[in-house]
C-alpha cells in the first residue's frame, strides 16, 4: 500500500517490476492518466495540489478500497506541476488474489481519484488559460459504489 | 487566528495562495460572509458558493460546519484528479 505525490516523471514498467508480487497475487491491473490535447493547441498542463491533503485524502482513498476489496497491494502515484501534452499524468496499481477485486478496487480509486482528492487542472494553449471544470458525470460516479 | 488557503481560480480571483485572519466567525458561511465585505475581489472569488468547496483542517466539509478548534480553512473549486 503506498501512495506518491511527486512533480517529477515515473516509469510505469519499472513501478509495475517492483509491485504485486507475493504467492497470493493471482491479478496485477494498472491504469496510467495521460494528458490529452483535444484541441491539438495545448502546449501544457498546470497541475496544482494541496499539499498536506494530497497525501491525506490519498491515503483515506486507498484505505478504502483495502477495507472493501481483498487486496495484495495497491499504489497512487499521482505528479503536479507543469505537464506537457502526452506525459503521464498518474498511475494506479491493484493486486488482488483474483482479478474482480483488482478491476473494481481500481476503478473505484480512479473515481474517487477523480473528485475527492485535492488536485486542480490548468490548460495553458495558443488561444489562452482555462480551468478544467469538474464534470457531473465524475461525481455521479461515486453513487454507483 | 486561522489560517485560509486558496486553491486554482479562487487563488487567482483574490490575488494570494494564503492569509492568517483574526476572525470572529463562528461558522464557514460566516467566514464566507466576513470575506465578501472586504473587498470586490473577494466578492467575485465567494460570489457562487455552489461552484465551491471546503476544507476544514485538511478534510472535506461544507458552510454550514463549525469554526470552533479549526486551524486551517481552505477554499477550492470542486477537484479535477486522475
Amino acid at each position: 500500500m503506498a501512495v506518491r505525490v511527486q512533480s517529477e516523471s515515473f516509469d510505469p514498467g519499472a513501478e509495475l517490476e517492483r509491485f504485486g508480487t507475493g504467492p497470493d497475487v493471482g491479478a496485477v491491473v494498472t491504469f496510467t492518466g495521460v494528458v490529452r490535447d483535444d484541441s491539438g493547441k495545448l502546449s501544457r498542463m498546470e497541475i496544482e495540489h494541496y499539499p498536506g491533503m494530497t497525501e491525506r485524502a490519498l491515503a483515506a482513498i486507498e484505505a478504502e478500497a483495502t477495507a472493501r476489496w481483498q487486496l495484495t497491494g495497491s499504489l497512487i502515484i499521482h505528479r503536479y506541476g507543469a505537464l506537457a501534452p502526452g506525459e503521464r499524468i498518474m498511475m494506479v496499481a491493484t493486486a488482488a488474489r483474483h482479478r474482480a477485486e483488482a478491476f473494481a478496487a481500481a476503478e473505484f480509486l480512479m473515481d474517487y481519484l477523480k473528485s475527492r482528492a485535492p488536485f486542480w487542472k490548468k490548460e495553458i494553449g495558443a488561444d489562452g488559460t482555462s480551468w478544467v471544470a469538474a464534470k457531473d458525470a465524475d461525481e455521479a460516479a461515486l453513487t454507483r459504489w | 487566528m486561522i489560517d485560509v488557503l486558496y486553491f486554482a481560480w479562487v487563488r487567482e480571483r483574490i490575488g494570494l495562495p494564503k492569509e492568517r485572519l483574526d476572525t470572529g466567525a463562528t461558522t464557514v458561511a460566516a467566514l464566507v460572509e466576513e470575506l465578501r465585505a472586504r473587498e470586490d475581489r473577494y466578492a467575485a472569488a465567494f460570489e457562487d458558493l455552489a461552484s465551491l468547496r471546503v476544507a476544514l483542517d485538511q478534510e472535506l466539509s461544507d458552510f454550514d460546519a463549525p469554526l470552533a478548534g479549526v486551524r486551517e480553512v481552505a477554499f477550492f473549486p470542486p477537484m479535477t484528479g486522475g
